[in-house]
């Protein structure tokens, strides 16, 4: 669709990045953001994900001029905006809710902010974003009249006629129902695309900022305790919060050896394995070596496993779920852990019943390293 | 794996102390309601108190003094203990009768109404549109010697065949239980109205019977409406005259048709403050009480 | 029909309390229509007349008193509704000392009898050398006063229930702090304030207790009907009081009919 506007001043240009400088708020009783650094690339999707109250909201709104920080600074392409008001800043929001007004049609919903800016005829530019998001149908409506969905792309099209540089999307699928809400990530991803606006995405959902993000910052507490790609923080997550919010992971404790060539070696419950040195986050002490459960591979005692490397025997398999696609074990190491194991179903093997004596193996690489002072349940979501 | 498919509570997005601004504004906003209150609520009860300590043998004309006389308040209650406990009395049988017909009516449009609920709370509010004093002016009317409601009662022998309605109890009490019904109902209904329907089902779904669980769900959740609606309902009953004037006899005077008299009329601006002051402090006790009691003390 | 009226039997017993609540509107309808020219003291329905309606004002001082309480009425909700808004928005929106204290104070008056109120105000007129001039203005100052906690009361639960995101959504969209007041909250808090109008006007317009007690020789419609029911009340009084039903009906359940509309627009908000 190329009649798509383009983002407003300096669409073109490069350099129109949002950059937070040691961004601080504090409320009352608690800090909801602690000296926050944080560059978001002009044209990315960006997500920001976490826990309720880790901050992340907080953030946006900081960036939303809808809440002022404490200390710190936001700029936006180089200009300081950190104290200009929300009604001045080329920044739109998508609410959590939507906040669509209930007392106006989806026409004057979607025109409210170019009329605010003394735009008058807004009648052009509303039918096309109307047709863009596909609601050319309901501008006559009433916010009311409109299912879940709708609403959603009333908001996004509200903001994003204001041709902001930057959109924020505060858990903006949250209300929608999962196949709704897994349609809409490829829509507002296609979206942004057409548009080429710098998108922050804050979300509590790790699937979906997966699905959506060029970077994803995972927030903790008022701090980011990493950032970088989807596949990046899956693969090397550089603490156990990250390893077990973004997707699940299993730890098990060792004592680190020492380096040896391009790996650092540990002794796990009397097994050495290696982990590779880009993914070992600590070198001394005590750690806790990770491995994510597809990379785990399990096979009857004795049957041949193609995964050579940190190899263990005498594990005893105590649960199998199998939920088509694959079969989830759950594995008690022979020193008392249980380990997770998800094996696709690939018809080379039934599913091994609870009881089975099994040898488990994992490739070396694929296993991460994380310093062990850290609380080896941060993050998982029974926690 | 299973992120996607927990729906988590949205995060806290209002910050504690966001949207809560102490500023300026909120004093200007306040002011000129503080004022009007404060001169025309707070300060005349100051001069109600010192009325009540007037030396009484002052006079309008004369003027009064403070005194300090506190037998004022023996003699209000000396004098006046009659007027003053049949009203105590009258408004809490008014409230009682108000309790349990306004209850059944606050119900029925609450959870029986359906989509006709919000016109039959219309039609609740509609008649006390018409003047307070008309309708107890028919009232008298309906219950008049010769009224068919007389009539039918002395032909079934409840009354005798010289009895009357007007100026007995009966008729003051009734009265004030029509007139000040509304107060009991829309408290009522709109605690109702917040019960959860599904909490009714799961009652009956774990055995309760229908009686039952209105006694040990519906009920129990009703009780901010009922405190609200009781006091709501017993404090102007309390304080009202116009019933007792209009549908009653001298033996049927309320307190504040005393009080009216002592004010207007003997002109005994001493035993008229005290006997106001008596009657506030009798009601503000008996409310402190009652909302203690029954353990909604959030509605203070 | 026995088991349907077994079902139904809290729905029928609820329309008999309403019905009841309804008789003597009925009669007041009732004996607007009464002519009453032969036994003037007779308070019953003799024969029917017209009559009440066409010589409304007839009786000596009826329609003075009526347009009285219609100012008083008027002057008192535009007064309370306007201060007792602003009170709202002060108790829901900021922060202040006193807000507490603030709370209590307009709770009170819901909660005091009339005859003590309006006897303490009394007292108050009387102490600071008024009480010789009662009349108009001490009554609209006691009306103002009585209607203040409801309009505050009835402003302050819709503006708690007004979600605060739409005015963050309006500054977002590049609206100033007064288009954001403008266009989004006050359309939204209106509703409320309307039906605190309305609330203020009836308490105005019906109150005797207080009214009476502060009111000189200036005489309203309610003090009207209390100084005719001692002498033999004019049956025009009862034709004002169905047109106040009539007028009541009508505003009430407009409103019913807008908030109605309004309230499908807020069902997924």
């Amino acid at each position: 669709m190329s009649q798509v506007p383009s983002p407003a001043a300096g669409g073109t240009s490069e350099g129109r990045d949002l950059e937070l400088t040691q961004l601080t708020k504090e409320f009352a009783s608690f800090t909801a953001v602690k000296s926050l650094d944080l560059v978001v690339p002009q044209g990315s999707f960006f997500a920001l994900l976490g826990p309720s109250g880790c901050g992340k909201t907080t953030t946006l709104r900081m960036v939303a001029g809808l809440e002022q920080p404490t200390s710190g600074t936001i700029a936006l392409g180089g200009h300081d905006i950190t104290r200009t008001k929300p009604y001045r800043r080329p920044i739109n929001t998508v609410f959590q809710n939507y906040a669509l007004f209930p007392h106006l049609t989806i026409f004057e919903n979607v025109a409210f902010g170019l009329k605010r800016r003394g735009v008058k005829q807004t009648h052009p530019q509303v039918q096309e974003i109307l047709q863009l998001t596909e609601l050319t149908e309901q501008a006559a409506k009433k916010p009311a009249q409109l299912s879940g969905g709708q609403q959603q792309r009333v908001a996004l099209a509200r903001a994003l006629i204001n041709r902001p540089e930057v959109l924020l999307l505060d858990e903006p699928l949250g209300a929608l129902d999962l196949k709704l809400r897994r349609a809409m990530q490829l829509e507002l991803k296609r979206i942004q695309t057409e548009v080429g606006l710098t998108f922050v995405h804050v979300t509590h959902d790790q699937e979906e900022a997966m699905t959506m993000a060029d970077t994803i910052a995972v927030m903790n507490a008022g701090v980011i305790e990493q950032m970088g790609s989807p596949a990046e923080l899956y693969d090397n997550p550089r603490t156990t919060f990250v390893a077990n919010f973004l997707g699940q992971s299993n730890l098990v404790g060792g004592k680190i050896l020492g380096a040896d060539g391009d790996s650092v070696v540990v002794d796990m419950q009397g097994t050495k394995v290696s982990v590779p040195r880009q993914r070992a986050h600590s070198t001394s002490g005590a750690g806790w070596v990770g491995i994510r459960p597809e990379k785990v591979l399990v096979a009857p005692q004795g049957e041949e496993i193609d995964a050579p490397g940190n190899h263990m025997r005498d594990a005893v398999i105590v649960d199998a779920s199998f939920i088509g696609v694959s079969t989830q074990y759950v594995v008690k190491m022979p020193w008392g852990q249980e380990m997770l194991a998800f094996e696709q179903n690939t018809g080379r093997r039934g599913v091994m019943a609870p009881g089975t004596k099994v040898d488990v193996s994992w490739r070396p690489e694929f296993s991460f390293l994380l310093d062990a002072s850290q609380d080896v349940g941060a993050g998982r979501e029974d926690a | 794996m299973a992120a996607t498919e927990v729906t988590e509570t949205p995060a806290p997005v209002v910050a504690p102390d966001a949207g809560k601004r102490r500023s300026l504004t909120g004093y200007v906003l306040i002011l000129p309601a503080a004022v009007w209150l404060g001169l025309f609520f707070v300060v005349p009860f100051y001069s109600l108190l010192a009325n009540s300590l007037f030396d009484p043998n002052g006079s309008v004309l004369t003027g009064y003094k403070v005194t300090y006389h506190f037998a004022n308040f023996w003699h209000a209650l000396s004098d006046y203990h009659g007027p003053l406990l049949r009203s105590l009395w009258y408004a809490g049988v008014a409230t009682a009768i108000c309790l349990v017909i306004g209850y059944v009516l606050a119900y029925a449009i609450a959870m029986k109404a359906g989509r006709w609920k919000n016109v039959l709370l219309v039609l609740v509010v509609a008649p006390f549109f018409t003047s307070f004093l008309l309708r107890t002016l028919s009232w008298k009317l309906i219950l008049g010697d010769n009224g068919w409601v007389v009539n039918t009662l002395q032909a079934v022998h409840v009354l005798g065949s010289n009895g009357r309605l007007l100026a007995t109890p009966v008729a003051v009490i009734a009265g004030i239980t029509y007139n000040f019904l509304p107060f009991m109902v829309l408290p009522i209904y709109a605690s109702l109205e917040k019960v959860d329907g599904r909490l009714i089902e799961a009652a009956g779904d774990l055995y309760a019977s229908p009686i039952r669980a209105f006694g040990k769900v519906t009920l129990p959740l009703s009780m901010p409406g009922v405190v609200g609606g009781t006091l709501l309902t017993f404090i102007p009953a309390a304080g009202d005259y116009i019933n007792a004037a209009l549908l009653g006899s001298p033996n049927q005077r309320m307190v504040g048709n005393v009080i009216q008299d002592l004010f207007t009329t003997t002109g005994d601006y001493a035993a008229a403050g005290a006997l106001s002051v008596i009657l506030m402090v009798i009601i503000l006790a008996l409310v402190v009480f009652y909302v203690r009691k029954s353990g909604t003390e959030e509605l203070l | 029909m026995v088991s349907w009226i077994r079902r139904n039997i809290v729905l029928i017993l609820g329309l008999l309390v309403l019905l009841y609540m309804y008789i003597p509107n009925a009669v007041v309808v009732l004996m607007s229509f009464n002519d009453s020219s032969k036994h003037r003291n007779l308070y019953r329905f003799q024969s029917f007349t017209w009559h009440n309606w066409t010589g409304l004002c007839d009786p000596s001082g009826l329609c003075h008193s009526v347009m009285i309480s219609v100012w008083l009425g008027l002057l008192a909700t535009l007064i309370a509704t306007v201060i007792g808004t602003m009170g709202a928005f002060a108790l829901v929106r900021h922060d202040f000392h006193g807000r507490g204290a603030m709370n209590m104070i307009l709770f009170l008056p819901m909660a005091s009898p009339e005859i003590v109120m309006g006897s303490s105000l009394l007292a108050l007129f009387v102490a600071s050398g008024f009480g010789g001039q009662l009349g108009f203005w001490t009554i609209l100052i006691a009306h103002v006063m009585f209607c203040l906690s409801f309009v505050v009361v009835t402003v302050k639960s819709r503006l708690a229930g007004l979600d605060e995101n739409l005015e963050q959504a309006a500054m977002d969209l590049y609206a100033t702090p007064a288009q954001t007041f403008w266009r989004v909250t006050f359309p939204l808090v209106f509703p409320g304030v309307l039906g605190a109008a309305l609330l203020s006007f009836s308490l105005s317009f019906d109150d005797f207790i207080i009214t009476n007690l502060n009111a000189g020789q200036t005489v309203t419609f309610p003090m009207y009907i209390w100084g005719a029911a001692q002498r033999g009340v004019p049956m025009q009084v009862n034709v004002i009081g169905t047109m106040m039903l009539l007028i009541s009906l009508v505003v009430v359940i407009s409103g019913e009919v807008l908030s109605r509309r309004r309230a499908k627009m807020y069902a997924a908000a």
